[in-house]
């Protein structure tokens, strides 16, 4: 039997040669915070390195990032950064992702995490920090070897060159420079003289990610480990009553059933013989029917909380009074499922524990938070816990967990039974595992001006706080939960229209939810570029030009409006039963336009083309935003088609590909993305793709059948023509 | 003991041969390049090659390939140069990159049967491959330009 | 157990029900009765190929149909020349010698295939009158003989699949020996095409 499992020590191993094989001779520090943290006194080193770049003797330029690699390109853009700065050699630099530390707290969220389509912008000062600094220390190091002083070298591709063109490497200097005092002041390139930064450049992931031997968390083995897998409730925080393990324990392969807070965990050998015993595992459950809610009984109650009084969160005017002038009144009823994250990598953990430390590895946009979290159920402190990154396959915010409830599941296995342990989610676990994108109702109301412009708008929103019970609850103000208002309380319409009322109802419902790629956004931009659509064809006005006139105060909407429209060709002929929609969206500080080219042909949609248009300020690496722009599109498309998660007394339906579908190649749309030439400042891109692609499309269905779409995922009769 | 040749060395496996394919190369021989997204056939992430077929792993058991010839992503080239792989580098292809081993193993089996393959044949052979992060037009344009480089450089 | 009894009752019941409507009518001579017997026989054997169990895999498309509500198969299945899929997407990629165990996992068989390109043989779509007639046309039918379609359908495996299906998925209306002896019947009264 041949054995070429990953073992902890060929990992650490390959983690020092990226180092170098030597000693590391120094760190840069984290800016202006204190970040040196002291060994313990029982002698325990410190995991948490205080850095984002190594220069190793052998020429490497070892690069830490924060930030967590889930597809996103991180693992490239952070480095572009460094070497913007760095003037290295790109062939030399590894990357690799940072530990739980202080040094990697976001510089604007203030905890460690990958989130929010922010880790460009909040990175761009510190990282290009991080390589101006290294350069000068390398600089000045190379010229007392050099016998010359800095200002009369300069740097190239690795090489610090003396007037006279004597050259040494940053390896050769990289002990030296080690010593020195870090220097208080590092001024930053002026972006004429920008080599990187603004130019495409080739994702540094790929070559491992194209041959098998990148590492996913799923992927960690380790010489006795145990793999894990859990028997979960059928209904969200049901307990276990009682269970029968004997027909799991007889199968070979299994070692031990262990009770744990939420479940019964089956350890095996290897997954499969985890898996049959958990196929043969009785388990009965405790379950409250109260808290067993069924989908549909949960549209009639947000039905009925809508007509109640929510809590104001924006206000103008008198909208009550407006409404009830005229007959024109649009009135419209709008509904979003739960859906799942679905990424491609279910969710799992690994767990390695001894007396005094525990040492954790799983795919994690959380890492402090993760490391807290074990620490409470194992009764260590937080430094006793060591989370390594690995990649992500997939996270779209499923892997920035409030509850951290797959480390914390995977720590309670290691702890109950005292082994050490790879916790697997199975595809269906991980469907239907919560922590969803919340169910919403919307109920609007407008009153068209007599110019055609929304004259009063009466917005009534139903649905869970997400930030709720999470490490941002503190951004929940007077009753408002922005990630369920964003997008229409602070909509440049609404701004605009005199009388408008946005209003917010946050029931508490039995169903975990979180943060799903553009978070609030996914249904906010949804109703109101489909409202104010349907408001443009109410006043007889083009859709574009309609727009136009109400963003006429928000120029970042309306660059990349008319660039999307320019380039699809917005108004000029289109092939017979083609059609064209439209939408344009804020979110995470980006702007971004969609024009969507669609046919209906035998109550079958096909989207032939897509034409996008993003303002992100700067664009570090134009290719990655454009990547991104082509990746939200899908997710977008993928949840106006398919997504829906239902509940029939509590229990979750769908569980697989099967019946909770994803966009294939067969239906993906060409997408063809245009940055604008912006000196905005820097916004996102990871999530801004995703909002307007849904209603693009929806309003382009209404173009070919008149019929407005508001609940989703499609419904077949939504195609139907009339 | 199950007998497999697996990128072209010999391997012995003490399994029950009811272990799908996956969880052998997987957990008991260490090549995790090869993907568990589904266990059900309908994510392609644990494409392999069975007598060169691309077939999914997940639902394959370790019996049928008993003492039949297995490609893994790890077995595709030595050294990144498959007209693929070089491909997927040049035009940027994954993001998180957790499906990517499959849709290369299906993408092979495409540019054998089909050396200069249109889209049509492209959408046939790769719907069976879901990509999470949407990267279906670059997975597209890479299959074509591989089969450009493919023609260049002869099949490997 | 005990469905198994009851299905067994039901047949025999379908069995007397059928045979009851077979009584000669007045004045009927003997080739009109056989020409009715043959043509009633294949209504029966219509409703058993109709079924999903049978008609998912003649689909009048290029795409296998799935489910008991015979959806086109998803991830973009085609039939191929052989039958048996294209390039990375061939039938024996996923659907294995036997089902795979579990809800909605893919049925299997040693031969799972459509009918090759040139031999499409469609049921989807058909009147009874015109599935008969496609049965009986060599060029139609896979060039068999009327011998060789009796042998087919009650020996062939993948024919057999259609009563051992696998999880969750409909049985065709008809038990396999009904289901044979009616073809017979049909074959057996002069291969009669349905009105």
């Amino acid at each position: 039997m041949s054995k070429s499992n990953l073992t902890r020590r060929k990992f650490l191993q390959d983690s020092t040669i990226i180092a170098g094989g030597l000693i590391i001779p120094f760190s840069v520090p984290a800016g202006n915070r204190k970040t040196v943290l002291a060994d313990g006194a029982d002698g325990t080193k410190f995991i948490t390195q205080n850095a984002y770049l190594h220069i190793g003797t052998d020429n490497t330029v070892k690069i830490l990032l924060a930030h967590s690699e889930m597809g996103q390109g991180v693992w490239t853009t952070m480095p572009m950064l460094i070497a913007e700065e760095l003037d290295c050699d790109w062939n030399n630099i590894k990357v690799e992702h940072g530990p739980a530390g202080a040094p990697y707290i976001h510089t604007a969220f203030g905890i460690q995490l990958t989130g929010g389509s922010t880790s460009t912008w909040s990175e761009f000062d510190r990282y290009r920090k991080a390589g101006a600094t290294a350069r000068m220390m390398l600089t000045q190091a190379a010229a007392d070897k050099m016998n010359t002083t800095p200002d009369k070298c300069k740097t190239e591709n690795g090489y610090v060159i003396s007037a006279s063109n004597k050259k040494l490497s940053y390896g050769e200097v990289a002990e030296a420079a080690a010593k020195l005092p870090p220097p208080s002041d590092v001024p930053l390139r002026d972006p004429s003289k920008w080599k990187y930064i603004g130019k495409s450049k080739r994702r540094l992931d790929t070559p491992e990610k194209i041959n098998g031997t990148a590492k996913f968390g799923m992927d960690m083995q380790f010489p006795g480990m145990l793999t894990a897998v859990v028997a979960h409730p059928p209904v969200f925080g049901a307990k276990v009553k009682s269970f029968d393990a004997s027909k799991a324990k007889a199968i070979p392969g299994v070692q031990q059933v262990v009770e744990i807070p939420s479940g019964v965990a089956v350890l095996a050998d290897h997954y499969w013989e985890a898996k049959l015993g958990r196929d043969a595992l009785k388990v009965e459950w405790d379950i409250d029917p109260a808290k067993a809610i069924d989908s549909r009984d949960q549209l009639d109650s947000y039905k009925r909380i809508a007509s109640t009084t929510g809590v104001a969160a924006a206000k103008a005017g008198d909208v009550n009074a407006e409404l009830s002038k005229g007959s024109k009144k649009i009135e419209a009823e709008y509904f979003f499922p739960y859906l799942a994250h679905a990424a491609m990598e279910p969710m799992n953990c690994t767990v390695l524990l001894s007396e005094n430390s525990c040492e954790i590895w799983t795919g994690t946009q959380f890492q402090m938070q993760e490391q807290t979290a074990a620490a409470k159920v194992l009764g260590m402190k937080p430094e006793q816990v060591m989370v390594n990154t690995t990649f992500l396959g997939g996270a779209f915010g499923r892997r920035a967990n409030k509850d951290n409830d797959y480390v914390v599941e995977a720590v309670h296995v290691a702890k109950a039974s005292g082994k050490n342990v790879k916790l697997v989610w199975s595809r269906e676990d991980d469907m239907r595992g919560g922590y969803y994108r919340p169910a919403f109702l919307h109920k609007v109301q407008v009153m068209p001006a007599t110019d055609g412009k929304p004259g009063a708008w009466k917005h009534t929103i139903v649905g869970q706080s997400i930030m709720q019970g999470s490490p941002f609850e503190a951004m929940i103000q007077n009753g408002i939960d922005p990630a369920s208002t964003e997008g229409i309380s602070d909509s440049p319409y609404m701004k605009e229209i005199p009388n408008h009322l946005v209003e917010l109802h946050s029931p508490v419902v039995n169903v975990p939810v979180l943060w799903w790629r553009s978070v609030g956004h996914t249904h906010t931009a949804f109703v109101m570029e489909t409202m104010i659509d349907e408001l443009a064809f109410a006043a007889k006005a083009d859709p574009v030009e309609y727009r136009r006139s109400l963003l006429k105060n928000h120029g970042r909407n309306l660059a990349a409006l008319n660039l999307a429209a320019e380039k699809s060709g917005w108004g000029k002929s289109l092939p017979a039963g083609h059609f064209r929609g439209v939408a344009v969206h804020e979110s995470f500080g980006s702007s971004v336009a969609q024009v969507a080219e669609i046919s209906i042909v035998n109550d079958a949609l096909k989207v032939h083309k897509v034409t996008c248009a993003i303002d992100c300020g700067l664009a570090v690496n134009p290719d990655g935003v454009a990547a991104q722009m082509e990746s939200g599109i899908i997710f977008g498309l993928t949840a106006l088609l398919y997504g829906e998660i239902t509940l029939e007394k509590g229990r979750v339906k769908q569980r697989n590909f099967h019946d909770y579908k994803m966009v294939r190649m067969n239906e993906a749309p060409v997408i063809d993305v245009h940055i604008v030439k912006s000196t905005e400042k820097m916004g996102g891109a990871g999530e801004p793709g995703t909002p307007p692609i849904a209603p693009a499309i929806a309003n382009a269905i209404f173009a070919a059948t008149g019929k407005r779409i508001r609940t989703l995922p499609l419904r077949p009769e939504d195609l139907k023509t009339t | 003991m199950v007998k497999l040749t697996i990128n072209g060395k010999e391997h012995s496996v003490d399994v029950r041969p009811d272990t799908p394919l996956l969880w052998v190369l997987r957990d008991h021989l260490g090549l995790t390049g090869t993907k568990f997204g589904c266990g059900m056939a309908q994510c392609g992430a644990c494409t392999v090659h069975l007598n060169g077929e691309a077939v999914r792993s997940c639902v394959t058991l370790v019996s049928r390939a008993a003492g039949q010839k297995v490609t893994t992503i790890e077995g595709l080239s030595k050294d990144n140069s498959h007209p693929l792989q070089r491909a997927w580098l040049e035009d940027d292809v994954l993001q998180c990159g957790y499906c990517q081993s499959g849709q290369i193993m299906s993408a092979a089996v495409l540019l054998r049967d089909h050396p200069n393959p249109s889209d049509s044949d492209i959408d046939q052979a790769m719907s069976g491959n879901i990509c999470r992060c949407g990267t279906y037009q670059r997975i597209r344009n890479a299959i074509h330009k591989a089969a450009k480089l493919q023609k260049e450089g002869g099949v490997k | 157990m005990l469905s198994k009894i009851m299905g067994g009752i039901i047949m025999l019941l379908a069995v007397l029900v059928i045979s009851v409507s077979f009584q000669p009518r007045v004045n009927e001579d003997k080739a009109v009765l056989d020409e009715r017997i043959s043509k009633e026989a294949f209504l029966e054997v219509y409703k058993v190929l109709m079924s999903p169990r049978c008609m998912n895999c003649h689909p009048k498309g290029d795409v296998p149909l799935q489910g008991d509500d015979s959806h086109l198969h998803t991830m973009g299945v085609t039939r191929g020349d052989d039958g048996k899929g294209v390039s990375a997407m061939k039938c024996s990629n996923c659907h294995q010698a036997t089902n795979t165990p579990g809800l909605n996992q893919p049925p299997g068989n040693p031969t799972w295939h459509l009918p090759p390109a040139d031999m499409k043989m469609v049921f989807e779509g058909k009147s009874p009158r015109e599935l008969a007639a496609q049965l009986k046309n060599k060029d139609l039918n896979g060039h068999k003989t009327m011998a060789q379609l009796i042998e087919h359908v009650s020996h062939d495996k993948l024919v057999l699949w259609g009563w051992d299906p696998g999880e969750g998925r409909t049985l065709p209306p008809l038990q396999h020996v009904e289901f044979v002896r009616q073809f017979k019947l049909w074959v057996d009264k002069g291969a009669v095409l349905p009105d």
